[in-house]
């Protein structure tokens, strides 16, 4: 039991990453398809970072702590962003079709991540895992406490952070009042002295960099620097989406939600060893469904309920054109 | 000449506008050498026509756009206004004709959006100062109410509030009053004189010439686009000023030709129908219009008049009541068997395209979207039929299948040609300026959309027009050639629902005005025996003719086309019928 929930809230953390970078997106009024890409390609980044840093290392031993998380969470950041800019350049300065430029921007990050994943040199990897995964000094003092919940990477604590920074500064600063006028009523926030495309640009910028963290954390922290394929990052970027429907588009409610995910993911590799219970094959494929069933539940409830407040910013998927005549 | 008089008075320029000019596209000209000045303390109506660049001058003004040529001077000093900001810098704030508000924030919220950089970030002082500002002009405002929540006049006060806020003396009103029932206007009127005594300086830019008479101190007149002159106020009337606007005399006469009462043609009975958010838009609505007559509905934006045209249409669906056309039940019909029947409705959204027309389609394939299926191609026009109606000959070939059969099938392709001929003769007739009857009815201006909107409609010959806002926007011209074009169908005996925005004219169009207000009935009044003021005070409630003479069964013809026992039959069917949907 106590496993099944370490590695709940562990694998929750995926979805809270890609989930808060697509919110932060939405809300400037952009609908970006591409994160699955963009975490692909954060994922890049971050392994990019880490065998930088490892590799230049005379042994992998000496490596600090401090350095290794921040190489990779530089190059993390900077890929993931690099694949926001080509979404941002299409969308806003462009006004290409946002659902056609994300999808093809999901398919080209994950071609980009396959091919160039296989050049990277991933011997040191699974030291580095392990210093990603290093727990906070006084987890092992407090019982059943400390394992479940001070056990992790500091990975996991970042991303409550950022979510929880995030959702404060959506509501209470002034930069979050002006990004959420951007998404609900551009025109407005443009007559209003606001600079539209600059907002729209930032949050996309930031929230493909904090998107692509997620990638970084699932590859370095939750399957111990093993790598395969971008096929499953892929499908937690989809849900990531999904879970921002499922959040009705709050930071704080998606700490929460990813946990549910988590639960849910989690649910079918620790069903026999927690509550007894074995699934086939084909029940398996049932359970992965229930988080996008539930999003479309909760897209249901809210749009039958319709308060203005759990709706998607008004804006959201429409590009911006200033009005000429 | 009259600018050298009021310059002898040694009034101070607040804005003066020289020699400005824009171009739109390379191509389209809004503004060509306009110059005037705006003085301090005074209220200037801007007038003109639509399209006559009155906006576009002011949005240059206000930094929304930035003039080819000329030079605008702010109290004496040149400056280029290039953006939003520049222009509150300068004291400038502008009240657009579509409120720039956003829609879940609450009222403060949408003020302290782009606040100046230099001014901190704090909501309690920010209200504190706006309270300020609202009781030194009389401005009532919930600071806490969303926007969703507020009324057209809430919402109005709120954007002159944030204007004030933003340290605005020079302000700039487009089309103020085009959403206010006649009490809110007043109050409108006052805060604006409360303004003018506090040494503001105030354009208002409008086509209603009675409000210019009303509250400005002197006119700008604007014509395609070029400064006309400007005129006191105090030695204008309306023949004067129009004109000016216009560029030669013009009739400001609405015909109302009397025709014979004729029979009920659509007659609706305790109609009740649902808004998109599930509440009732309409309740318990009983009317009907004669053939040969128009019967106005008046009331304030949002209170069911679209809701009750789509019902009529049968694009909505209606939730209680009977809705007869010539003594049969329409409800529950599809749209275009109702359009066979010979009901049209042409609304007019407040964006001009939404409804009717597909703007990137040319004004031929818009004729089309409701003809497409009487096209000469069609199977039953090739059919050539013996005396008893059987096919004996079709292309050739298909002989046994009966006329019947072939009638039913759908035509595969579409008759160009003839909609071509239909839209070519079209644009003759209603003067609709475009470059040939292809280009995508986009790239029209609004009145000339408006035109072929309204043209295809009363082209299909209707017996019933359902026709809202159908002079949304138009110019002066424009808006008179439609009205005769409605009073040439009322002679020819067609029953019009007319949904207007403007009181005066309904006043002088329609033979009857029912007021809605939230969806209820307040009473039908025939518009010669109304005032103004009256309708006013129906359409916010204050008045409701129904409870005042409740003997009058309002809105159910003596002449009927059904008994009473049909209506309760047909209302006891619909009931029925909606029963058995919803098991």
């Amino acid at each position: 039991m106590v496993q099944y929930l370490i590695a709940a809230i562990s694998i929750s953390i995926v979805y809270l990453y890609g989930c808060v970078g697509e919110i932060i997106t939405e809300k400037s009024g952009h609908l970006n398809l591409g994160i699955p890409g963009i975490m692909c390609m954060g994922t890049f980044g971050g392994c990019f970072g880490v065998a930088l840093y490892m590799n230049s290392l005379p042994a992998q031993e000496s490596a600090v702590w401090l350095l290794l998380i921040l190489s990779s969470l530089f190059f993390a950041m900077l890929f993931a962003a690099s694949g926001g800019l080509i979404y941002a350049f299409l969308t806003v300065s462009l006004k290409c079709n946002q659902n056609i430029v994300g999808l093809a921007l999901t398919t080209f990050g994950k071609g980009f991540t396959d091919y160039f994943m296989g050049k990277i040199n991933m011997d040191r990897f699974a030291w580095a895992s392990k210093l990603f995964r290093k727990s906070l000094p006084f987890a092992d003092k407090l019982g059943w406490f400390g394992e479940i919940f001070l056990s992790h990477g500091i990975l996991v604590y970042v991303g409550i952070a950022v979510a929880v920074a995030v959702a404060v500064l959506l509501k209470k600063s002034k930069i979050g009042l002006n990004l959420r006028a951007v998404g609900e009523n551009p025109a407005t926030a443009d007559a209003a002295g606001v600079n539209v495309n600059a907002y729209k640009y930032g949050a996309i910028l930031i929230g493909a960099a904090i998107a692509g963290i997620g990638g970084l954390f699932y590859v370095m922290n939750y399957v111990g620097g093993s790598w395969e394929n971008s096929g499953t990052i892929e499908s937690f970027g989809w849900l990531a989406i999904a879970l921002v429907i499922f959040c009705i588009w709050r930071p704080d409610l998606a700490i929460l939600g990813s946990f549910i995910f988590g639960l849910l993911d989690a649910f079918i590799s620790f069903s026999n060893v927690a509550f007894g219970i074995s699934f086939t094959l084909a029940q398996k494929e049932i359970v992965k469904l229930l988080p996008y069933f539930v999003a479309v539940v909760v897209l249901v409830v809210t749009s039958i309920i319709g308060k203005k407040e759990t709706q998607p910013p008004a804006s959201l998927g429409i590009n911006y054109f200033k009005e000429e005549r | 000449m009259n600018e050298e008089i009021i310059r002898e008075k040694n009034k101070e320029v607040a804005v003066r506008f020289e020699n400005i000019g824009k171009t739109f596209f390379g191509t389209v000209v809004a503004n060509k050498g306009v110059s005037f000045d705006l003085y301090k303390g005074e209220v200037l109506a801007v007038l003109g026509e639509n399209g006559s660049g009155k906006t576009t001058l002011m949005n240059m003004l206000a930094g929304i756009y930035y003039p080819d040529e000329g030079q605008i001077y702010v109290g004496g000093k040149p400056v280029a206004i290039k953006t939003p900001k520049d222009a509150h810098a300068l004291h400038i704030g502008m009240v657009h004709q579509h409120f720039k508000l956003v829609d879940i924030f609450t009222a403060l919220q949408n003020i302290m959006l782009g606040l100046d950089k230099n001014k901190k970030f704090n909501a309690k002082k920010v209200r504190n100062e706006v309270q300020e500002i609202c009781s030194r002009y009389g401005f009532e405002i919930d600071l806490n109410k969303k926007i969703y929540d507020m009324s057209v006049s809430e919402k109005q006060t709120l954007e002159i509030v944030k204007v004030l806020y933003c340290g605005a003396d020079i302000l700039i009103l487009d089309e103020p009053t085009a959403v206010l029932t006649p009490q809110e206007t007043d109050r409108l009127f006052g805060v604006i004189r409360n303004m003018r005594a506090d040494g503001k300086s105030i354009i208002i830019i409008t086509h209603k010439l009675a409000e210019v008479l009303e509250i400005s101190d002197r006119v700008a007149i604007l014509r395609k686009g070029e400064y006309v002159g400007a005129i006191e106020t105090k030695d204008a009337n309306q023949n004067i000023l129009t004109e000016m606007m216009v560029g030669k005399k013009v009739e400001l006469k609405i015909d109302r030709p009397k025709t014979e009462v004729k029979q009920p043609l659509l007659e609706i009975r305790n109609l009740g129908v649902k808004s998109d958010d599930g509440t009732l838009a309409i309740k318990d609505v009983s009317f009907y219009i004669r053939s040969g007559e128009i019967l106005g509905v008046a009331g304030i934006t949002g209170c069911g008049q679209k809701e009750l045209c789509e019902a009529i249409a049968g694009l909505r669906p209606v939730v209680t009541g009977v809705i007869t056309h010539k003594g049969e039940n329409i409800i529950g019909l599809p749209p275009k068997t109702i359009i066979e029947k010979g009901i049209s409705m042409s609304f007019i959204p407040e964006d001009r395209l939404g409804m009717g027309l597909c703007p990137s389609f040319s004004i031929t394939d818009n004729m089309m979207l409701k003809t497409y299926d009487k096209s000469k191609f069609s199977l039953k026009n090739h059919a050539i039929t013996d005396k008893d109606g059987k096919a004996v000959c079709f292309f050739k070939k298909v002989a046994n299948g009966t006329a019947s059969v072939i009638n039913k099938l759908p035509c595969p392709f579409v008759d160009r040609k003839d909609a071509r001929k239909r839209s070519v003769d079209l644009i003759k007739k209603l003067e609709i300026v475009t470059p040939s009857s292809e280009t995508p009815v986009r790239r029209l201006s609004g009145g000339n959309v408006q035109k072929v909107l309204v043209g295809r409609e009363i082209e299909s010959s209707p017996n019933v027009i359902v026709t809202a806002y159908p002079v949304r926007g138009l110019d002066v011209n424009s808006a008179y050639a439609i009205y005769d074009i409605l009073n040439e169908q009322k002679v020819k005996g067609t029953g019009i629902l007319f949904v207007g925005e403007d009181l005066d004219v309904m006043l002088a169009l329609c033979d009857k005005i029912m007021v809605l207000c939230h969806g209820k009935n307040m009473g039908i009044v025939h518009a010669n025996k109304v005032t103004k003021e009256q309708l006013g005070l129906m359409m916010t409630g204050s008045l409701d003719l129904t409870e005042v003479k409740k003997e009058k069964n309002y809105g159910i013809a003596k002449d009927s086309n059904l008994t009473e026992v049909e209506w309760e039959n047909a209302e006891k069917a619909a009931k029925e019928a909606k029963e058995r949907g919803n098991d």
